[in-house]
């Protein structure tokens, strides 16, 4: 399942940067409620580290301008897979390789914040 | 006779004139004393979301105040004055407020980082210390006017500037701290706050990420996030020097993902005994503050964030990083044994005892509450609705070493 959407995540990126749009197309989104789930998980608990304000703390600051110069599949990866030798670990246990890209996408275009309850 | 006699004297003039002001006007109800209250039985939750402090009484089991306009709250820690009545609150975004919890009003705040951990006051109650991660170092403030009374960059190498975990206050005016990225500890002597001494310990093992002070002040304990192992200092000996304590615990195996850092504190220490996270393992080592030898590990429920001994010892409570922070668990120190599992609400992120322990307080952060746990019973005595809670800091610290 996972091979079938990686396709069509790049070709939506492709497309994103192309029209110079954050906004995600179709193929990339994730269901509302699963979505949710991922901004608050993001904003809490990479927040312990990121801080939630995503700001910085023990992990290096993820807003769009700390992250200008990183490929969206290196953040991606480093979000999936962890970078040994430092704190950062993998969260493959809790995400799919989709939802890392998606969220390094996110960050890449300025976090949202979680839905007001 | 110096400026102090003389305030001294002028106050207690000042008193005894408003002592006498309901006699001459008796029967005159526009002037009243608010009642005189301690603050023993108050502390202060974090509502991290919403850079909010809010006060409640440990006694009555209830919310008293909120004092807003705190900052960046997501990750904060807190010190109490000596005569604990205000809360000094160290903000993620480098914010530094003094709060009255008497007035239930913030009295003073300054932005002395850009990104900021914890902090520590002096055993004399004089100095607040804030630990920082940007720019790198402690600063140390004038605990009554929170005026920078001392700059200390952690300045490794050349034009490097580490962050700095680990602060705690030591006797004497003194303070001690990790270089998370330089693999240092160092300890300040603040005895003369304008000629600060530093005491450098260099190669004290990779990756310091937070340490504590055993509550005799003698022993200062880094914990490794690099190794398998923790960084001990004798702070008596007169030379202080570096030990490795529990070397090669994992004995390497793969660790298992660290999704929250450890915190530790001079709670650690029950009897004769240390109680400490392992890093990626599911386990409390236990330690043997005589020999420092390892005595034991057990198994826990998933990576210890907070291992807290109840104040007499007897238990040990443990939560956890998420996945697993939905539960807590209670160690028997007399037979080292998970004796309960308790759900208290989703994502626990702190515990804290009344000051004989006869309660626990726990933060349940997605649920919004804040459990009175009894420690005895193990039953629910109270719940309190407070916004994304976290940390939970009660008056009680002013008199202990290390917090």
């Amino acid at each position: 399942m996972l091979s079938d959407k990686l396709p069509l995540i790049k070709a939506g990126l492709l497309l994103c940067l192309a029209a110079g749009l954050m906004a995600l197309p179709a193929a990339a989104q994730q269901a509302p409620a699963r979505e949710q789930r991922l901004i608050r998980m993001v904003r809490q608990d990479c927040g312990s580290c990121h801080g939630m304000h995503l700001t910085g703390g023990l992990g290096p600051a993820l807003t769009p301008t700390a992250l200008a110069d990183k490929p969206v599949e290196s953040l991606a990866a480093t979000i999936y897979g962890g970078r040994p030798g430092t704190p950062m670990p993998p969260w493959k246990a809790m995400l799919s390789e989709a939802e890392a890209s998606w969220i390094a996408q996110r960050l890449l275009a300025g976090f949202p914040q979680e839905a007001q309850k | 006779m110096n400026g102090k006699t003389m305030n001294a004297m002028n106050r207690r003039s000042l008193l005894a004139a408003f002592a006498a002001v309901p006699l001459l006007q008796s029967g005159c109800a526009s002037w009243s004393a608010p009642a005189p209250e301690g603050s023993g039985d108050l502390g202060v939750v974090v509502e991290r979301a919403r850079g909010t402090l809010a006060i409640i009484n440990t006694s009555r089991r209830e919310l008293v105040a909120e004092v807003t306009g705190l900052g960046d709250l997501s990750h904060a820690s807190v010190v109490f004055s000596r005569d604990a009545r205000f809360a000094y609150v160290f903000g993620r975004d480098g914010g530094l407020s003094k709060v009255d919890l008497l007035q239930r009003r913030l009295v003073a705040r300054v932005m002395q980082a850009g990104n900021s951990i914890g902090g520590a006051i002096s055993a004399d109650g004089t100095l607040v210390a804030a630990q920082n991660y940007t720019p790198g170092g402690v600063k140390v403030f004038d605990a009554q006017t929170l005026k920078l009374v001392a700059d200390l960059p952690t300045e490794y190498a050349p034009g490097r500037l580490s962050r700095v975990v680990g602060l705690v206050d030591l006797p004497g005016r003194r303070f001690a701290y990790c270089l998370f990225d330089a693999n240092e500890i160092w300890i300040a002597d603040l005895s003369d706050v304008r000629g600060p001494k530093l005491t450098k310990l260099q190669n004290v093992g990779k990756s310091p990420y937070d340490a504590l002070v055993t509550p005799n002040g003698r022993h200062y304990i880094a914990g490794l996030f690099g190794e398998d192992g923790l960084a001990l200092v004798d702070l008596w000996e007169p030379e202080p020097h570096v030990r490795r304590i529990l070397d090669g615990y994992g004995r390497g195996q793969e660790p298992l993902p660290v999704y929250k850092m450890p915190h530790l504190r001079g709670w650690a220490v029950a009897g004769r005994y240390a109680y400490l996270p392992a890093i990626g393992r599911h386990e409390v080592l236990v330690v043997d503050t005589q020999s420092w030898q390892e005595v034991g590990r057990i198994p826990v429920a998933g990576q210890p964030v907070f291992v807290m001994a109840r104040p007499d010892g007897r238990q040990i409570w443990v939560n956890f990083a998420v996945p697993d922070y939905d539960r807590v668990q209670v160690i028997d120190t007399p037979t080292h044994t998970v004796v309960a599992t308790l759900t208290p609400g989703k994502a626990v992120l702190h515990m804290e005892f009344t000051p004989r322990g006869e309660a626990v307080w726990i933060s349940s952060r997605d649920d919004n509450r804040v459990s009175v746990v009894d420690t005895a019973s193990l039953q629910t005595l109270a719940q309190l609705d407070v916004d994304a809670p976290s940390g939970i800091f009660f008056t009680s610290r002013a008199a202990r070493m290390g917090f």
